[in-house]
C-alpha cells in the first residue's frame, strides 16, 4: 500500500479523534460565545473515505454551500475547511450583524462577507489551538478566503491536494448546530499528505 | 430523454443517445466531452490532476489526465466511435479561493487545463468549444442526442457548448 491513511491502527484514529474532539470542543465554545446561543457539536467523526465520497458528506456535490477556507503553516501543514448550507450562512450573518429579522439576507455585502470570514478566522484558531497543545507545535492559519458555490467545487481545492498522494481522504469532521434555528456547519481539518505522520509521531503514537 | 449517467470525481462514463451524461459540482476538476457525432457515442470524463507522473501511484487512472483519456477512447471505439470523428469539448479548471500569493497548490485548476490540451492534442483530437477558469462551480452535462455540453452555475447564469 503506497497510501498512509488506509493502514491507521484504532488507536491512532482514536487519537486523531480526541485531537477533534477538543478543537471542535474549542471553536464551539467561541462560536456559541460571539453568537451567544448554545452550540450543539457531534462527536467527531475521523473517516477514512474515497475522495469522490467527500462532498456526500455535506450533502452532495451540488448543494449549495458558503466556504471559508485557510491553510495551516508550521511543523504539520494542512487545510482547515469550514463549511455552511447557503441559508445557514446568512442566518449566521444576520445574527452577528444584530439584524431585526432574522433569513432577511439573501445575498452577502462586503460587510457580510468580512463577517462570515472573521467567523472562520476564529474558528480556525480555536480548533489549532487543541492541535498545538496536543503537538507541541506552533501552527498557524493563513488569512482565510471565502466562496459560495457548490460543495463539490469547494471541496476539489483540498481533494485535489490529497489526490497527490492517494485515492483517499483522511477527513476529521464535525458538524455544528444551534439548538433552535437551525444553523448548521461542518468544520474539515485535513492534513497534507506527509503531515500526518509527524502529527501522530508527535502525539506519540507513532507505529 | 434517455438514461441519466452520473460521472463522479476522478471518474468516467461512456453511452450512447439517447442517455446523457452528468457530473456535478466541478471546481478546479476538468469536465471532459468527447463526442463522434455520426454513431451519437460520447464519454464524459471529471479529472482533478493533470499528470500521473507527478503524483504518487494511483490504482485510480482516472484521476489524472494524461491516464484517463486514453483508456475513455478505447472505450468509445468499443461503443463503434470512431477515433477520426471524436471531438473535444472541455470546462471547469476553476480557482475557488482567491489567495494573494497564489501558489501551485492553488493554481491547480489552470493547470488542469493545460494538461487536458495537451493531452488532447497529443491524441489528435480537436476541442471544439471550451468554458475554463473563473472563480466559480460549475455541473456539466454532455447530450449525446445532440452533442450539446451544457454548463450550470450558481450565479453565472447556463450556456451550452
Amino acid at each position: 500500500m503506497s497510501e498512509e491513511v488506509t493502514n491507521l491502527t484504532d488507536i491512532q484514529l482514536d487519537a486523531l479523534k480526541e485531537i477533534g474532539n477538543v478543537g471542535a470542543g474549542n471553536a464551539a465554545t467561541a462560536l456559541s460565545q460571539i453568537i451567544n446561543r448554545k452550540i450543539d457539536m457531534t462527536v467527531p467523526q475521523v473517516a477514512i473515505m474515497p475522495l469522490g465520497d467527500v462532498p456526500d458528506v455535506v450533502g452532495g456535490p451540488e448543494v449549495m454551500v458558503a466556504g471559508v477556507f485557510l491553510r495551516v503553516f508550521g511543523p504539520a501543514p494542512g487545510s482547515i475547511l469550514f463549511l455552511l448550507p447557503r441559508e445557514s450562512a446568512f442566518y449566521l450573518v444576520d445574527t452577528l450583524m444584530g439584524r431585526s429579522a432574522l433569513g432577511v439576507t439573501k445575498t452577502l455585502d462586503d460587510m457580510d462577507q468580512s463577517a462570515l470570514l472573521e467567523i472562520g478566522n476564529i474558528l480556525a484558531g480555536a480548533y489549532l489551538n487543541a492541535l498545538s497543545y496536543f503537538t507541541k507545535f506552533t501552527l498557524l492559519p493563513s488569512i482565510p478566503a471565502l466562496a459560495m458555490d457548490m460543495a463539490g467545487a469547494i471541496l476539489s481545492v483540498i481533494l485535489t491536494q490529497l489526490g497527490q498522494m492517494g485515492d483517499h481522504a483522511l477527513v476529521i469532521e464535525t458538524e455544528f448546530s444551534t439548538d433552535n434555528d437551525g444553523v448548521k456547519g461542518h468544520f474539515f481539518l485535513i492534513p497534507d499528505p506527509g503531515s500526518l505522520g509527524t502529527i501522530l509521531q508527535a502525539i506519540g503514537v507513532k507505529e | 430523454m434517455g438514461e441519466l449517467i452520473k460521472v463522479g470525481m476522478a471518474d468516467y462514463k461512456v453511452g450512447s443517445n439517447p442517455a446523457s451524461l452528468i457530473s456535478y459540482g466541478l471546481g478546479s476538476c476538468i469536465g471532459i466531452a468527447i463526442f463522434d457525432s455520426v454513431t451519437k457515442a460520447g464519454g464524459l470524463a471529471h479529472i482533478m490532476l493533470p499528470d500521473s507522473t507527478q503524483a504518487r501511484p494511483s490504482e485510480n487512472p482516472a484521476k489524472f489526465a494524461d491516464t484517463c483519456l486514453p483508456l475513455m477512447i478505447e472505450d468509445l471505439q468499443k461503443l463503434g466511435a470512431a477515433k477520426s470523428r471524436l471531438k473535444a469539448k472541455i470546462a471547469g479548471g476553476a480557482q475557488m479561493f482567491a489567495f494573494a500569493n497564489v501558489s501551485d497548490i492553488m493554481r491547480i485548476g489552470e493547470r488542469n487545463a493545460e494538461a487536458v490540451r495537451a493531452v488532447l492534442k497529443r491524441l489528435g483530437i480537436a476541442i471544439l468549444a471550451e468554458d475554463t477558469g473563473g472563480n466559480y462551480g460549475r455541473t456539466v452535462e454532455l447530450m449525446l442526442e445532440t452533442g450539446i455540453f451544457r454548463i450550470k452555475t450558481i450565479d453565472q447564469g447556463e450556456r451550452s457548448l
